[in-house]
């Protein structure tokens, strides 16, 4: 009768391993990157970028390619550097890798991109305190190996630069009538392009949203297979941010 | 002087740098959820910012551009500001107890705001003199603190409020961040007609 009642919670060790082993692989790592683990709309990094540039669909495309160019290269420099670094000088030695990545960024932009140089303009060097990258530096890369760490890098990259393009393609639509550029037949005739979007007000207003959809679709997820897919942080909690936002400071004073 | 008032002014109201230039959001949503974390924080994020204006243009001005470096600009800046916050939280722990204790614990936390980072570029790509320099920053952190004194206000009365479940908790915070972002459409063309 004892059968009944057995934890359902426990699992066996080797079961344990198996699930080790799973969250391990390259792929689970990708996918969390990109949906689960959603640096912009779940675990809420990297706002100012995501807010700022999200006017139109292709600024943001590129600013999604920029982030992922960084994001993979200092994820690959921090990890090959992890057993060199210091415990305590980390963080600045994070940020000095970061920005050199965020340097060439910027000079192959300026030097092949000129107009789009201006568009952008400082939130590419912002890029250096975009907590996606410094978060995923100090959280992953500076614990796992560096094939784990690259792959984390384009997941993480990936699932911003997605998330970027959908918020700037829906501003992009709704505010201005266009689709990267190209005029969409009804808008301009029968709806007119609300003004809202395009603003920065639209900004906050959709990324609302879309966290609150994002938010729907994981735990439908984890609904239909019965368990937590990730083990994806409460949103806007601290761990998820290494060093950027004060969260909380009156609380835990996580510093 | 009148250049000075639309700097600061549009610094403060128009060109807000939360809520039109979205920098610095990462902290805005962190402690607004309180007035006296928001005030704290301000506090905090206008000393360093005054600060760091201080070192950056001049490094920039006399180090950078006669040497050809202005490549460095993101590198350096973004290092002398980590430097610059950990000097300022020693100095002020050992000669002013009373402000350390009311700023000090928002003092790390800032290396890494992108309002700091922001207004130091700003100045540059903007190609301001020192003293504009200087009171851009200060326009930048008064904003600052006007963008999250009044939202610290509005999120206290969201977080008691009735909302459908799925917007619970962060989304509503963004939505009512987006209605207080439309208030300061009131500003637009405020700053020229105030100062002709």
């Amino acid at each position: 009768m004892n059968d009944n009642a057995v934890d359902k919670t426990y699992v066996a060790p080797d079961e344990r391993r198996v699930e080790q082993k799973k969250k391990d692989s390259l792929l689970h790592i990708l996918m969390a990157g990109i949906l689960f683990e959603n640096p912009a709309f779940l675990l809420v990094l990297g706002t100012c970028p995501l807010l700022a540039i999200t006017i139109s669909a292709k600024d943001a495309l590129f600013m999604g390619f920029a982030v992922i160019f960084v994001q993979v290269g200092s994820e690959l420099f921090i990890s090959i550097l992890r057993k060199a670094i210091p415990d305590k000088v980390r963080i600045p030695a994070f940020i000095t890798v970061i920005a050199g990545f965020v340097t060439i960024v910027q000079m192959l932009v300026s030097a092949y991109f000129p107009a789009l140089n201006d568009t952008l303009g400082i939130y590419i060097p912002l890029i250096v305190v975009n907590c996606i990258v410094l978060a995923r530096a100090e959280a992953f890369a500076s614990k796992k190996p560096v094939l784990a760490s690259v792959v984390d890098g384009l997941g993480m990259g990936t699932g911003f630069t997605v998330a970027l393009v959908l918020m700037g393609s829906i501003r992009e639509i709704l505010g201005n009538g266009t689709f990267f550029g190209m005029h969409l037949p009804l808008f301009g005739t029968v709806i007119e392009p609300m003004m809202f979007f395009i603003l920065p007000p639209g900004g906050f207003f959709v990324y609302g949203l879309c966290i609150c959809f994002t938010q729907m679709v994981v735990r439908w997820f984890q609904k239909k297979s019965g368990k937590p897919i990730s083990n994806a942080p409460v949103v806007g909690h601290c761990d998820t941010c290494g060093t950027c936002a004060g969260c909380d400071v009156s609380e835990g004073n996580k510093v | 002087m009148k250049e000075l008032f639309i700097i600061l002014f549009s610094a403060i109201l128009v060109d807000n740098f939360v809520l039109s230039k979205f920098l610095g959001i990462c902290s805005f949503l962190g402690v607004s959820k309180n007035l006296k974390t928001a005030m704290g924080m301000s506090g905090a994020v206008i000393l360093v910012m005054l600060a760091s204006t201080a070192l950056t243009w001049p490094i920039q001005i006399f180090l950078l551009n006669p040497m050809h470096l202005a490549f460095l600009q993101t590198l350096v800046f973004i290092l002398v500001i980590a430097a610059l916050v950990q000097m300022i939280e020693m100095v002020m722990k050992k000669t002013m107890p009373p402000l350390y204790n009311a700023l000090g614990i928002y003092l790390p936390l800032i290396t890494t705001n992108c309002a700091v980072l922001g207004v130091a570029i700003l100045n540059i790509t903007k190609s301001y003199s020192f003293l504009d320099a200087m009171i851009n920053a200060l326009g930048g952190g008064l904003g600052y603190m006007l963008s999250l004194f009044l939202f610290s206000g509005v999120r206290s009365k969201v977080d008691k409020a009735d909302v459908p479940a799925a917007l619970k908790g962060l989304p509503i915070t963004l939505i009512a961040a987006s209605l207080v972002a439309v208030s300061f459409f009131g500003f637009k063309g405020l700053v020229e007609n105030l100062f002709s």
